[in-house]
This record gives structure tokens, sequence and C-alpha cells, in this order.
């Protein structure tokens, strides 16, 4: 009797993709079709609303600068954890996901900072359109950038003890995917008022 | 030689409850989707005896007064396409199947699906117990239209509304988790030899039913997190008179209810592919042709939503498109449809029920395929759109897919499943009358649509110019309840043959496919040696040979 | 079938008409090609001692054109089925004629309040009147809708016009029609609007030019059952 790990090897077609990798492509892909559906409307409406921009020039682009650099950034370390892993180097690539959380929470604070300013100026879900749609489409991404960071956590550990060295990989594309999204609310929400 | 049917001793929790076997998950999915059935058959029931006889207290049920009949015809949708074809035709099937029939152990992903399973179940609680909340369950349609849903006080529904959006957003969680390992196993767990155009058509079905599923849901995700926040928050994505526009909603919606249709009808389908060359004794005809044609009606899946629209006041050039593209996607199912036909000819059948059933399908199915270029035509839409004409054209669609292809498959993969043969007299009793009394609820109602009679009233009594023809009414309520007692026979039946029935060999059918090359019913692991595939799945009766089939897994003889 | 679809009053009647029994007998044809076929060979290709299944995988082309040509066959069918009935979906959704009249038409839960013009032809004057659920028009005459709604979306449908436009909040959506035979005529909501959905509904008076003006008089007019008030 042979162990599942072994038995795939040559009991297959042989694959194109890797497994994991091909299911971390299906999750992107459905996640894909969720942002891209609410992004899609939120550009129609915005069409339709030239009004927005007056609403628009309130959200803080400074902080949504300093948080697109904290995002690239973590971006940067991920993609050096999954080449230390490469390389089987697990405290390294456990460092570097380390900073990788980190900077997650802090674009988790930042983003916490901003909307408690903005609700405190009166700019609430309900105040407008623009408005639902912001506390919308960052609240989404808020809630993947959690996702993301549990899920790093998790293959953290695992790296620990040497398991699944090839995860790091798999979150890794889960996390730039997060990653790419804020770049594109970024000047949707913020930018595009302004010029 | 691998041996990969594990036998390391696993509790019953484990093995039956909180399972990762493919089969184990199908089959939980399949079970609770029957249970959803009930309710939902129930529901129909009680809002039937509603029309037949107005305003009567409904034995087993009570007043059926109009916000209840809202609830009722509200939850009897939502409960049929999503917690009973959804997780039936695509969660369970694919499941049980789709490794089995590609020679694989398990999903690639076990751990995820059963997740999905556990993610569906909670989904379903959510939804049975949207029934118990104060103001009733949700009653505002189940394509969730707003304003009518954005705002609590247009229906008087309070938390059945809410809990009806999460327990969707649930449900498309749990089948997008599902998908995504039908979608991997597919394409990283074929036994070699399995190539692509050797897969059953089953799988083909499987797949294009997932990918469909996978990119139009998303956008509808979306949608209802902005329909939860116009109910519990007051935003305005939805209210026009705070800038919202109500038809975004039905764009996001039809963009994936259309090829929702599609993803439910192609594992049915697939189903076909399997049951009705076996019983015919016959290669499928135009294998590669069947596979192509999936491809393009998925394709034109996702451009034919707006048929859906045509009198909501969308632009009426935009429908004429829309009405082209979804004239066209006749096409595709034509060629599936007459490749099913030429599959008939010359056949050989064998009058099992699972044939019966795939028959049935096929002669039900044709009804609701015909009856929609009268709907997919702008103009005699006008007329048609919500009234009972389409009420009849959906169920003509829908129900054969659903029930008379799940009882196929499951009278088919009964014995594989189960290790037993389901009783074949019961059978026909239960077939006579599922295709008898289905027939004579519907085509009733297709007049009664082309007599003007609008949906979701819960008292037709109080239309002068429905009064007339109110026996259709009594007509199609008696079938319901013939419909429904129909069923007992395969209830019996199902736990009879589970306990009692003929014991089954491993290939009691004498097919083709890689599901039969294992013990029935098969054990965690699947297959006891790693099976190799030499060819396509449909080699019946081929004339070089005595027998009428040849197993894709058996070796060529050396030539002499 | 047919005979199900009640009395057609509308201008565009007889066409409109025609368009459903032309597809209907399209598609009837192929219909009961299809179902004959289909049990032709259940029963005539049942399992025998001794006699084999045909092996016809349909490999080929030659083969796959046994199917592939009826399904051309069936887009050219489909083609002319969209070529003869798009100029009716013109003709009633997007060519209007000129008005005689307009009426305001406005869904509300669960009511159709009606505005017609008064003596003066005008909509948006003192001499407006205003009904519930009550729209009188005169015969032999273009009247123009302007549909809309309040809270939810409803339908404004009249079986015997084959007349039927949602009603959307925040729109204003037009419609038309000329009623050729006087009468009265259930109006009704299609489309779920909440609880009262089934109540919602009223008549349309379709006048003669006489009867119409003496309506705009509030004369009582004597051959239309104007005493109606059920749905």
């Amino acid at each position: 009797m042979s162990t599942a790990a072994t038995a795939t090897l040559d009991r297959y077609e042989s694959p194109s993709v890797a497994t994991g990798r091909m299911g971390m492509w299906w999750v992107l892909a459905s996640e894909i079709v969720i942002f891209g559906g609410a992004v899609v409307c939120y550009l129609l409406y915005r069409w339709h609303h030239p009004e927005w921009a007056e609403s628009a020039v309130h959200t803080n682009e400074l902080i949504g600068v300093i948080n697109t650099v904290v995002l690239l950034t973590s971006s940067l370390t991920i993609v050096l954890a999954h080449d230390a892993a490469h390389h089987g180097d697990a405290a390294r690539a456990k460092r570097l996901m380390g900073f990788t959380i980190l900077l997650g929470l802090a674009f988790l604070c930042f983003k916490a900072y901003e909307y408690s300013h903005e609700v405190a100026a009166g700019f609430t879900p309900v105040k407008n359109l623009f408005w639902s749609f912001y506390y919308f489409l960052t609240g989404l991404h808020a809630l993947h950038i959690v996702a993301g960071l549990i899920a790093i956590a998790t293959v953290m550990r695992g790296v620990g003890r040497r398991e699944n060295m090839q995860r790091v990989e798999y979150v890794g594309i889960y996390w730039h995917f997060v990653d790419v999204v804020w770049i594109f609310l970024f000047p949707l929400l913020y930018l595009a008022p302004k010029f | 030689m691998y041996h990969m049917q594990t036998g390391h001793a696993v509790g019953f929790w484990r093995k039956y409850v909180f399972s990762t076997d493919h089969k184990v998950i199908g089959l939980q999915y399949m079970i609770t989707g029957l249970f959803m059935a009930i309710l939902g058959g129930f529901l129909a029931y009680a809002f039937r005896m509603q029309l037949a006889y107005p305003n009567e207290a409904v034995p087993l049920f009570g007043q059926v007064g109009p916000d209840v009949y809202n609830a009722m015809v509200t939850m009897h949708g939502t409960i049929m396409l999503f917690w009973v074809a959804q997780p039936i035709l695509v969660s369970g099937f694919g499941n049980y199947l789709v490794p089995l029939q590609l020679g694989a152990e398990d999903m690639c992903f076990p751990r995820l699906n059963m997740l999905s399973y556990w993610t569906f179940l909670v989904s379903t609680v959510l939804l049975v117990a949207s029934f118990f909340v104060p103001g009733g369950a949700m009653g505002g349609g189940w394509t969730g239209y707003p304003p009518l849903n954005a705002r609590m006080d247009y229906t008087g529904v309070d938390w059945g509304g809410t809990l009806w959006i999460l327990a969707l957003a649930l449900e498309f969680a749990a089948a997008l988790m599902s998908g995504i390992n039908v979608l991997s196993t597919t394409l990283n767990m074929r036994t070699k030899g399995m190539t692509l155009f050797r897969m059953p058509l089953f799988v083909w079905m499987q797949n294009a039913a997932n990918l469909i599923f996978m990119f139009s849901v998303g956008p509808l995700i979306a949608g209802a997190l902005m329909l939860l926040a116009d109910r519990t928050l007051q935003t305005g994505f939805f209210i026009p008179a705070q800038g919202g526009d109500p038809l975004l909603w039905q764009h996001l919606f039809w963009f994936f209810g259309h090829p929702e249709v599609y993803v439910l009808l192609l594992p049915a389908l697939g189903i076909l592919t399997e049951v009705i060359p076996t019983f015919a004794r016959k290669p499928i005809f135009g294998y590669r042709m069947i596979v192509y044609s999936v491809v393009a009606a998925g394709v034109l899946s996702f451009i034919v939503w707006a048929h859906h629209q045509f009198v909501s006041g969308i632009n009426p050039q935009l429908a004429v498109a829309f009405s082209l593209t979804t004239i066209m996607i006749s096409v595709p199912f034509a060629v599936i449809i007459f490749s099913f036909l030429a599959t008939l000819w010359r056949a050989s059948i064998e009058y099992k029920v699972a044939m019966l059933f795939a028959l049935g399908m096929l002669a039900e199915f044709l009804i609701g395929g015909v009856t929609g270029i009268h709907l997919a035509s702008t103009s005699t839409d006008i007329y048609l759109h919500d009234t009972y004409f389409v009420v009849a054209h959906f169920h003509y669609t829908m129900f054969p897919v659903t029930f008379f292809g799940m009882f196929a498959g499951i009278y088919y993969w009964f014995p594989k499943m189960f290790g037993r043969k389901m009783n074949e007299g019961l059978g026909w009793i239960h077939f006579l009358v599922t295709f008898v009394a289905f027939n004579v609820i519907f085509i009733p109602l297709f007049a009664f649509g082309l007599a003007g009679h609008q949906r979701r009233i819960y008292d037709p009594s109080l239309w002068e110019n429905l009064v007339p023809y109110q026996h259709l009414h009594v007509i199609a309520t008696a079938a319901t309840i013939v419909l429904l007692l129909g069923q007992i026979p395969f209830v019996f039946n199902f736990f009879w043959s589970m306990k009692k029935g003929r014991k089954a060999e491993r290939n009691p059918w004498k097919s083709n496919t890689l599901e039969w090359d294992t013990p029935s019913p098969p054990g965690h692991g699947n297959f006891e040696a790693a099976p190799v595939v030499y060819r396509w799945p449909y080699e019946y009766s081929a004339p070089d040979r005595e027998e009428d089939y040849r197993p894709q897994w058996l070796a060529p003889e050396a030539k002499p | 079938m047919l005979q199900w679809l009640p009395e057609n009053i509308a201008s565009y009647g007889a066409q409109y008409d025609a368009v459903f029994a032309n597809i209907y007998y399209i598609v009837g044809a192929w219909f009961l090609a299809a179902e004959l076929f289909l049990f032709f060979c259940i029963f005539a290709f049942g399992r025998r001692k001794g006699r084999k299944a045909g092996y016809l995988p349909g490999h080929s082309w030659k083969a796959m054109s046994w199917v592939l040509i009826p399904a051309v066959v069936i887009l050219g069918f489909d083609l002319a089925i969209d070529h003869q009935q798009v100029p009716m979906w013109r003709a009633i959704k997007e060519k209007q004629p000129p008005a005689d009249q307009t009426v305001t038409v406005k869904g509300k839960q669960f009511v159709w309040d009606i505005t017609h013009p008064g003596a003066d032809g005008k909509l948006g004057t003192e001499d407006d009147k205003q009904t519930m659920n009550q729209l009188y028009v005169p015969v032999d005459k273009v009247i123009h809708l302007n549909l809309e709604a309040e809270d939810v979306i409803h339908s404004f449908f009249i079986p015997n016009l084959r007349f039927k436009q949602d009603v959307v909040p925040g729109r204003s959506i037009k419609g038309w029609f000329k009623a050729v035979k006087t009468g009265q005529y259930k109006i009704s909501c299609a489309e779920l609007c909440g609880v009262g959905h089934g109540n919602m509904g009223g008549w349309i008076h379709v006048l003669s030019e006489q009867d119409y003006q003496k309506w705009l008089r509030g004369e009582e007019i004597t051959t239309s059952r104007l005493d109606k008030d059920s749905l």
C-alpha cells in the first residue's frame, strides 16, 4: 500500500499546474467577478452622477497613499517570503510573513482611523450613494484583507514546522490579488474626482 | 498495483457526518436536497389549494392570507432552485460521480469539500429558520426585486428577507467551493489514459455548469450585499429617491439568473448522456459536437439575460438585441436534443425506470424549450410576461430537469451508491404517476396564461376575467396532490431498497464508465487498483464484438 | 391553444395575434416532429432477442450532418421569427403615433392613480380629472400614457389591449394604444408589489366620443357599467 503522496506522482495524467495553485486561481476567478461586479456597478452610477465628485473630494487621499504604499510593501515581503520558502529557508520565510501580517494590520489601523474621522465628520454610509459605495467597496476589500491575514497566519504556523512550504506561494497569490483590488479602488474612489 | 482502499478504521462521525469522502458529501448534499424538496412540495400543495379553493382553510396547513401566500410562492421558488436542484444536480451528483468517472480516489481538496457541505447546511438552517421569525419568511418574490425588498415596510417582511439574503449568499459560497473542487479535480486528477476527450460527457457537463456558475454569480453576490445594506442600514443602492436604480438589481440578478438555468440543466443533460447510451446500448451520437454545443451555449448564456426584462423599462433597442441572442441559444440545445434523438435511432432500448425518466425528461423538456420562443420574442412577450404562461414554461424546463433528471440519476446510480437495486415495479408506478400528473398540472396553466392570468395573485376569484376559468386551477391542484402522493412509492422504494433491494454486482447495467469498475458501494479511496483508460466511454454494440459493451478500463486484447 | 387569448381590441390587434399564431404554428410543427420521432424510436427500437443496436457514434461530418442540418434549419426559422416579430415590437414600444390625448398612470401600493386631461385636452391644468383604478378613454383615439410609480415596481397590464409595461419609481415611461371597440376591460398589476398585489387592478372604459364627452361633463353614462368598483 502506498501513501497518497507517492501514489499521485504517476497515478494521474500529468497535471499542468500544481493542484494547490490551480485551486487558488479558481478562488481568484470567483473573487474577480464579485469585485468586478461591484466596481462596474459603481462606475455605472458614477457615470450618471457627476455630482458625486463633490462628495469624493472629502476622502482622505493622504491616508489612501500611505495605505497604498503599505500594501505594495506587503506584497514585496510576501514575494520575498515565497522566495525564501522556495529555497527552503523556513525561518526567513516565517519572518517575512510576519512582516506581511504587520503591514496588513497597519493597513487596517489606518483604514479604521480614516473611517472614524469620516463618520465623525458626518460622512456615514447613508450620507449619500457615493459614501454608500465608498464603505461598501472598501469594507468588502478590508474583509478580504482580514481573510488574507488569517490565511497567512495559518500557513505561517505550518512553515514553522517546515510543513506545506508550497502554500506560501498560494497565500502570496491571494495577497497580490487583494493588493491589486486596492490598486483599482484607490484611484476610483480617492483620485477620480480631483481631475 | 496500488491498493487505494485504505481500510483504516474511522468512527461513525468521521465516516458519515464529518466526512471528507466525496461520495459521502455527495450523498449528504442529495439527501438534504431531497428533504428540502419535501418542504418545497408541501408549499406548492398549500398555495395550489388556496388557488383552487380561495380562502378556505387548507387541510394540514390552515388559512392562507395574501402575506402567507406571497411568502409561500417566494420560498417555493427559492427552495426548489437553490436548495433542491442546485445541491442535488450540481453538488450532489457532481461530488459523487466526477472523481469516480475520472478514476480518482477523491476530490483534490477534500476538506474544502467538507467545508462546502457544512456551509450549505448552515444556509439551509438559516433558510428554514426564516419561516419562524416575526414577519414571516421572505415574501417579495424569489427574484428579490427592489425597491419592494429594499425596505421592510414595502412587504411587511422583517428578518425573513434578511435571512433569505444571507442564506443565499452562503449557498452560493458553498456551491463555489464545490465547483472549485470539480474543476480542479477534472484538470489534475484524471487517471492514466483519461484524456479530455475520453471523459464521460457527464463530467464535461458538470465542469461547464460550474464554470458558468462561477463567472455569473459574482455580480449577484455583490448586489446581494448592496440589497442587504439597503434593507438593514437604509442605504439607497436601489432606491430611486436616494439616487439608486432598481433596474440595476434586475441586471445583476438575471446576469446570474439566466445562466443559472443552464447551471441546472447541464448536469441533468449530463445524467442523460450516461443513462441513455447505457440503456439504448448505443454510443452517444456526436460526442464532440455535444461538447462544442455546450461550450457555445455556455458562452451565449452570458448575453441573454435581459430577455427577463423586456417590459421592465429597458431601452427597446436593447431588447431587440437580447431577443436575437435568446432565440439563437435554441440552436446549440437543438443540436444536443437532436443528438439524443439520433442516439435512440436503431437502438436496442431496455425500458428500465432510469431510462423512462431520462426519456421523460427529453419529452417534457421539449415543451419547455419550444414555449420559450414565444417569450424570447419581444413582441409576444409583452403579453405573456408575468403571466401563468411563464409559470408553465419554466416549470416545463425546470421540473423535468430537476426531478426527471434527478430520478433518472438516482435509479441509475442507486446500485453503485448502496450496493442494491431499486424495485423496478414501484419505479414504473412512480414514473407513470409523475409523468401524467405533471402534465395535467401545467398544461392548463399555459391556457390560463394565454387567458391573461397574471402571476402571484393569491385569490383568482376576485378577478372577473379569470373566474370563468377557475376549473383550471382545480384541475391543476388535484394533479398536484396526485403528483405529491405519487412520490410515496419512490420514498418507500428508496429506503426499502437500501436495506432489502436485490444485491447489485459491480456493473449491473453493463456500462462503460469507470464508476462501474469499483465495488458497489465503493469504499473510501474508490478503486482497488488504479484504473487505466483505453478508450472513450460510449463503446456500445461495437460491430466487431460479441458483447454489446466494452468498458473504458478493459485492456485491448493482444492481436493474434 | 390560441383561442384562450382574450378578445383583442387594440388597433394593432390583428397583426399582434398573427405574430402569436405564426410562432405557434412554427414551433408547434417542430415540436410535433420531434416528439413523434422520439416516441417512434421508443416504441420501434425496444430490445429484442437477436437484434443488436447499430453502432453510430456520429464522428464523421457526414453523420453529424443529420443533426447539424436540422439545427441550421432551426436557426433559419429562428431568424425568420425574429424578423417577423421585431417590427411589431418597434410599432408598440418605439414608434409612437402622435397622441390624441395623454393620460398619466401612477402605480402605488395598491392602486392605480390615474390623471385624465379635462375638456381642454391638456394635463396639468385645473380641469384634470383624477380617478382611482378607472381609466376612461375615447374609442379610436391614440392614447399616450405616462407610466410612473410612487413606491415599488408595478406593471400596468391590460390583457385585451395586449398592453403591458412595468412602472418603475424614478422613471416616467411612455406607452401608447388605440382601442377600437367600446366596452369595459380589465386592468391588472402584473408585477409582485407587496401584500395587496392580488387586489391591485381596475377597469379601462373605452367610450364612444359622445359618452366620453358626457363623462367629462360628469353626466351619467348608460352604455357603460360605471358603477363597477369591484376588481
